[in-house]
């Protein structure tokens, strides 16, 4: 694309590299992006499944998904609509500590994250295993707000922020890729921000 | 329902522009590849620096769905908007823009089921692309919008406005003609509009949306037909 006429933007030599193409640093703000109302989940009522393509389907409830090991993040979140946040703490547990204990099968290649509302996205299992991937409800050291997913979300930060499900329920692995609530809607199955994948087709 | 993937990257051309309110101008954009958008769908803008660098920004669709081959969106200017600020302080008639959509199949209206449109400032704009289309095709009595805004002067498009089927709350400052004092959007309002079997379409602010989901909840709006567009501080 040639340039749009006399825009220098905030790019050049000043630019932070740890910003993905088209992003921006929003510094302290954490705007609430989502397509629903937000929910009213007490925490006696929430749970997390894995289940599909898994030797042992696993339910839990919040005590006990709180008694696993812990596992924290510290790092940088990107929305695809373009703002990036730095230092974000966040403290729950490794989804590689849930996998662990549902044992997926040597069939499953991809993941289905759903919420208590409905809300669906879909996930490379190498994008949630290896360390890459919570289940979180801590935020810098406090309980997650409902306003960003809590009691709690799943949270994939290497990937645009709409992977990280917030209110989430579970995963369901599957032998293919199925696209969830903002990927048939024209956003992209994978959403890694630093080859800008935004849309289909990116 | 899925909606086709949006399209490449297309240069848009600025044929007109003109201004809403002290804060917001209208973009209307001629599309090289123009493809018929659904009302509460968006574009996005990319603009190139010299060196490559790129800031790109979504904005709802204000027009209704039409083969004009043409768009209109309208921007808000944020003092600190890198985007919007482009827009508001350089753009002219003329000017080129690299533009991909439309995106997105969930906040949209198809134009033939009855619909609750509740806009908070800004939040009008897809709103208004619903309202349009409903008017165009004869189908008003299927919408109610709701729009809050702080004062008469924010208010964007209050031209066309004026219609049986739309209400302009004011939350700080009212027109002498009004005859509803300033004041928050409230369950009141709010019940006076509601239609049985509608679907909510909230957009505005995250505080905006998460106080009218609230209210249409005490109402007894089902939770699961409210759909909600909310933004923040994305200039």
């Amino acid at each position: 694309m040639r340039p749009t006429r006399d825009f220098t933007g905030r790019g050049g030599p000043g630019r932070d590299p740890k910003l993905p193409p088209g992003q921006y640093d929003i510094g302290s703000d954490w705007p609430v992006l989502s397509a629903e109302a937000t929910p009213n989940l007490p925490t006696s009522e929430w749970t997390f499944a894995i289940e599909g393509l898994v030797r042992n389907p696993v339910t839990w409830t919040w005590d006990e998904i709180r008694a696993l090991e812990p596992a924290s993040y510290e790092g940088a979140i990107h929305c695809v609509t373009t703002w990036s946040k730095f230092g974000t703490r966040f403290g729950g547990v490794s989804v590689d500590t849930l996998l662990a204990a549902a044992v997926p099968l040597p069939s499953a290649s991809h993941a289905v994250a759903y919420s208590h509302t409905g809300y669906t996205t879909n996930l490379p299992l190498g994008d949630i295993t290896g360390g890459r991937a919570w289940v979180v409800w801590d935020y810098d050291g406090r309980p997650l707000e409902v306003a960003h997913g809590g009691p709690a979300r799943l949270l994939v930060p290497h990937l645009y922020f709409w992977k990280s499900a917030k209110w989430v329920a579970g995963l369901r692995l599957l032998d293919h890729d199925e696209r969830g609530f903002w990927e048939v809607n024209g956003y992209h199955d994978r959403g890694d921000p630093w080859l800008e994948q935004r849309y289909q087709g990116d | 329902m899925a909606v086709p993937a949006p399209g490449p990257w297309q240069v848009a051309t600025v044929e007109k522009l003109w201004r809403e309110t002290e804060r917001a101008k209208t973009f209307r954009l001629g599309l090289v590849a123009p493809s018929r958008h659904l009302a509460g769908q968006h574009y996005v803008v990319r603009l190139t620096a010299a060196d490559g660098y790129t800031a790109q920004r979504s904005y709802s669709v204000a027009s209704p769905p039409d083969d004009s081959g043409e768009i209109e969106i309208t921007v808000e200017r944020l003092d600190d908007g890198e985007v919007s600020t482009y827009l508001h302080d350089v753009v002219v008639p003329g000017d080129e823009l690299e533009v991909r959509g439309p995106i997105g199949g969930w906040f949209v209206w198809r134009g033939d089921t009855p619909a609750l449109l509740v806009a908070g400032g800004s939040g009008i704009v897809p709103l208004m692309s619903m309202l349009r289309l409903a008017r165009r095709s004869g189908r008003s009595e299927l919408v109610r919008l709701v729009v809050s805004v702080r004062s008469p002067d924010g208010l964007y498009y209050a031209r066309e406005l004026p219609g049986a089927e739309t209400t302009v709350v004011f939350t700080r400052e009212a027109p002498p003609s009004s005859d509803r004092p300033a004041g928050r959007l409230s369950e009141d309002d709010l019940r006076r509009v509601l239609v049985p079997g509608a679907t909510a379409y909230v957009c505005g602010s995250s505080g905006f949306a998460d106080h009218v989901t609230g209210l249409l909840q005490v109402l007894g709006f089902p939770g699961e037909r409210i759909r909600v567009e909310r933004f923040g501080p994305s200039g």
